[in-house]
């Protein structure tokens, strides 16, 4: 009886791979859009403290980036563990950070924003206040006086939680 | 001539095409934090300009220590109960302003010790070089809910309830709010509720 032949037994249909494709455009598409392009390797710490009275910085929003923070672990042998600050993705001292602001509005932004122009303090939550006071003192040397302290979303008492 | 089939174009390696894509992207983009505290440092004065004389009760200072300990006007404070008190620090109304008219929407005790108007009241923080970084970004924030919250309950008093300051801030600074009418609206109602509560909070040189 050739009409009832005996399905061969443990033998499965092969799953068809052809959404794969689809499913992984998907995914390039989110990666797409909500990340963006890496400006600088992190060579310090970038943990952010906590608040929540926040206002977001658009992309399209003249930004200037200055990072602080204890150097990454593989750097402290060469600069030591205290609190430094990276601009560009150089270690750099505080007197440098007034060539780079211009240097970044200049070729960067372009020099109408000089005075529109938002100064990012990207600095790591255990950073001590005194280098971030010289920083912002240089930037009020220069007449950069929009700063936004970078951080993250969330209740402010978080930041004592260790 | 019979008509010749196109051969299917085989798509069996787009999976790996598109992976390839993917990982690209994964390892070359990073999800950007671009939120924070914004803030206008103080212009440097002028040489040979004395700073104007302050009366100690339209001040308000918090002082923060290298152990990260905080003492509001002169007494030790825990954190959570600063915003409570800046807002009644602000929202005092003791006196009258510049032009001699009274704080006609505070609601505070009218203190006389306190602050004479929310126009005159400045907030100084100051902070040790060893203060940690995240101590002073939790005051900050601390400061700057007690103003949002005066200025929210001012504009919701005034405008309703979809348009608390926060809520107009958040608006206007959304990329997609294009339409010209409505930004002005909001531009000049925020600075109604600015002028009522201005933000005066002074980062002073920190102290070794």
């Amino acid at each position: 009886m050739s009409k009832f032949k005996k399905k061969k037994s443990g033998e499965l249909p092969p799953v068809s791979t052809a959404a794969l494709p689809d499913i992984v455009f998907m995914l390039l598409f989110f990666f797409m859009t909500v990340t963006t392009f890496k400006k600088d390797d992190y060579k310090v710490a970038q943990k952010f403290p906590y608040a929540d009275q926040i206002q977001k910085l658009d992309k399209t929003d003249p930004v200037i980036y200055i990072y602080a923070g204890t150097p990454s672990k593989n750097y402290q042998k060469d600069v030591g563990s205290q609190p430094k600050i990276q601009l560009n993705d150089k270690f750099a001292d505080v007197s440098e950070i007034k060539d780079y602001w211009f240097n970044t509005l200049n070729t960067d932004l372009g020099p109408e924003f000089r005075n529109v122009a938002i100064t990012a303090l990207k600095v790591d939550g255990e950073t001590n206040m005194g280098l971030v006071a010289d920083i912002k003192q240089n930037l009020r040397e220069i007449n950069a006086l929009k700063i936004n302290y970078t951080t993250r979303n969330g209740n402010s008492s978080k930041n004592f939680e260790k | 001539m019979g008509r010749r089939n196109i051969p299917e174009v085989n798509a069996g390696s787009m999976a790996d095409i598109a992976f390839l894509l993917l990982i690209f992207f994964l390892v070359t983009t990073t999800f950007e934090q671009d939120e924070g505290i914004t803030r206008k440092l103080p212009p440097i004065p002028p040489e040979g300009v004395t700073p104007p004389i302050i009366k100690q009760k339209n001040l308000f200072t918090v002082l923060v220590n290298k152990n990260n300990d905080l003492l509001v006007e002169e007494e030790v404070m825990d954190l959570k109960d600063l915003r409570q008190a800046a807002i009644d620090f602000l929202d005092n109304g003791g006196g009258t302003n510049e032009k001699g008219e009274p704080c006609t929407y505070c609601q505070g005790k009218k203190n006389p010790e306190s602050s004479d108007h929310p126009n005159k009241a400045i907030i100084s923080v100051r902070n040790d070089r060893e203060t940690e970084y995240a101590t002073f970004i939790s005051v900050q924030n601390e400061l700057v809910g007690a103003y949002n919250f005066l200025r929210d309950r001012e504009a919701v008093k005034l405008f309703g309830k979809d348009r608390s300051f926060t809520k107009m801030d958040s608006i206007l600074s959304h990329p997609q709010t294009t339409d010209e009418n409505l930004i002005e609206d909001l531009k000049d109602k925020m600075k109604t509720i600015k002028d009522m509560y201005p933000l005066k909070i002074s980062e002073a040189e920190t102290s070794n």
